[in-house]
């Protein structure tokens, strides 16, 4: 039953090719466009580059590598794919049951409320905060700053237009996250999609940021980055870490996935965790 | 699907166990886990489908149960032996090269996250023939890919014995996917890998040498 060993050879031999070939590609992304994958988790970006591979048809990822250098579409498919795009309104309820308890109250003593979710993919998580902070009376002090490093998911967010087949998962989480009025009130549903209430995207602005190589763009009273981090190599996150405790004023929230920490931050101790339950953290007065 | 009853003499030792679990996974989990010691000289990765807002009850639970540490694995924690990782609700669990853990919220596989496909792939690419893949109950087909994949990288497939499984698809699915190792009763798979990891192996084991000349 065992491999025999010219075989097993083989196959080791194709696992190191793919790996220099996988680096070589990142290479060639970063040289050519300046995304700065080479920090990323390699097992994350292996999937995501074999996912691809199989989809688009190609022998092999060199052959991928040759065509992204000259072919700006090729890559930017590639670059939504390399990109994490999952996401769903009130995702998690109990994080914003948590937000409506405790930092709420924090957000209050601001009289201007600016808050950035980065790595915001196509918006649900920030339509949800807008809802969920319009019910707590805060709307009118907000602005919202939605950023990704990719353009096609941007657009999407600007659109807020959430699939209809979604409508009853989200209606749950929104009650679950204890909203306090009828899902329903905030979008319009045609056919098989549904508009968010224009009312909401007046207060938010979206742009193309990338945490790799980007810097501070603004003084924030809230950052939102939920399982964005988990895709970074230690140095990267220390880095994005840094970028975040510099965006926020005295006393601004920071808010991670649920399985996210400042473990690995050297400003760990410069944050103090706001709730136990939830990775959601205050930058020290 | 012969079923082998020692480890070929050439085989190298093993380093890490990818576990897969679905369908009446608690039961199997408190029988075989409980059996092995706190030395137990490689680590665990395991995949238990559960309820996307599931606390840590399990990994608590089992860990109350267990000689071997059980806990929910955290991301980039390095997989250490003595341990059982398992994957955090909705997410999947994957081995970077470092043997480090790494965790994503990436789109579902065979409609699950966790799912036992992907840990199961990144394993093979880490660990290759060092790696031992088990597949235990369950009502779907999720691992049946990765038990592939691990058998191409030259690793070892255990499959509980689907007569002894509470939902007998998902070892069935894995069985019919790829070429099985070992198809043992739920009872005996834990004296099984205790007897394959045995550190004494790794006297007999023999690293492949003709590799350089490939």
């Amino acid at each position: 039953m065992d491999v025999p060993v010219t075989k097993r050879c083989a196959v080791t031999s194709r696992r190191e090719t793919e790996k220099i070939e996988i680096q070589l590609l990142l290479e060639a992304i970063f040289l050519r466009y300046g995304y700065d994958f080479r920090q990323y988790s390699k097992a994350h970006i292996r999937r995501r580059i074999r996912r691809h591979l199989e989809l688009s048809n190609m022998e092999n990822i060199s052959a991928m590598q040759h065509r992204l250098l000259t072919d700006y579409d090729f890559f930017q498919m590639l670059l939504y794919d390399l990109s994490i795009n999952i996401t769903e309104m009130f995702r998690n309820p109990s994080f914003y049951l948590v937000i409506r308890k405790h930092v709420v109250p924090v957000l209050a003593t601001h009289p201007f409320i600016k808050i950035w979710h980065a790595g915001c993919a196509t918006g649900e998580e920030l339509y949800s905060m807008a809802i969920l902070l319009k019910e707590e009376g805060l709307f009118s002090r907000l602005q919202f700053y939605g950023t990704d490093f990719n353009d096609l998911v941007l657009q999407k967010a600007k659109e807020g237009i959430i699939p209809a087949k979604a409508i009853q998962e989200y209606t749950r989480n929104y009650q679950q996250s204890g909203g306090t009025h009828s899902f329903s009130d905030y979008y319009t549903a045609r056919y098989e999609r549904a508009l968010l209430a224009a009312e909401l995207k007046k207060k938010m602005l979206f742009a193309n940021h990338n945490l790799v190589v980007d810097q501070v763009f603004g003084e924030m009273q809230m950052i939102v980055c939920r399982n964005v981090l988990i895709y970074f190599g230690k140095e990267l996150q220390d880095r994005v870490i840094r970028l975040f405790y510099d965006s926020l004023c005295r006393g601004g929230i920071l808010c991670l996935g649920s399985r996210e920490s400042l473990r690995f931050s050297s400003l760990h101790d410069s944050f103090k965790q706001l709730v136990e339950t939830e990775q959601i953290y205050q930058k020290k007065y | 699907m012969a079923q082998h009853h020692t480890p070929h003499p050439q085989k190298t030792h093993y380093q890490a166990i990818a576990m897969g679990v679905s369908f009446g996974g608690l039961h199997s989990l408190q029988t075989i886990l409980p059996k092995l010691p706190a030395t137990f000289p490689v680590p665990i990765m395991a995949v238990q489908h559960h309820d996307p807002n599931g606390d840590d009850f399990l990994a608590r639970h089992l860990n109350s149960l267990c000689a071997v540490r059980v806990k929910v694995a955290e991301e980039k924690e390095t997989a250490t032996a003595g341990t059982v990782y398992l994957a955090p609700a909705n997410y999947h669990l994957l081995v970077e090269d470092d043997h480090t853990l790494s965790l994503s919220s990436d789109e579902k596989v065979n409609f699950s996250r966790p799912s036992i496909d992907v840990l199961f792939e990144s394993c093979a690419d880490v660990y290759g023939e060092s790696l031992i893949g088990v597949i235990l109950t369950g009502a779907n087909s999720d691992g049946s890919k990765g038990m592939q994949m691990i058998k191409e990288v030259g690793g070892l497939s255990v499959v509980q014995d689907p007569q002894t499984a509470e939902a007998a698809t998902m070892p069935e699915s894995a069985i019919a996917a790829t070429e099985i190792d070992h198809i043992l009763p739920l009872t005996e798979i834990a004296a099984f890998l205790l007897t394959i990891v045995n550190p004494a192996a790794k006297n007999t084991s023999k690293t492949n040498t003709s590799c350089d000349t490939l």
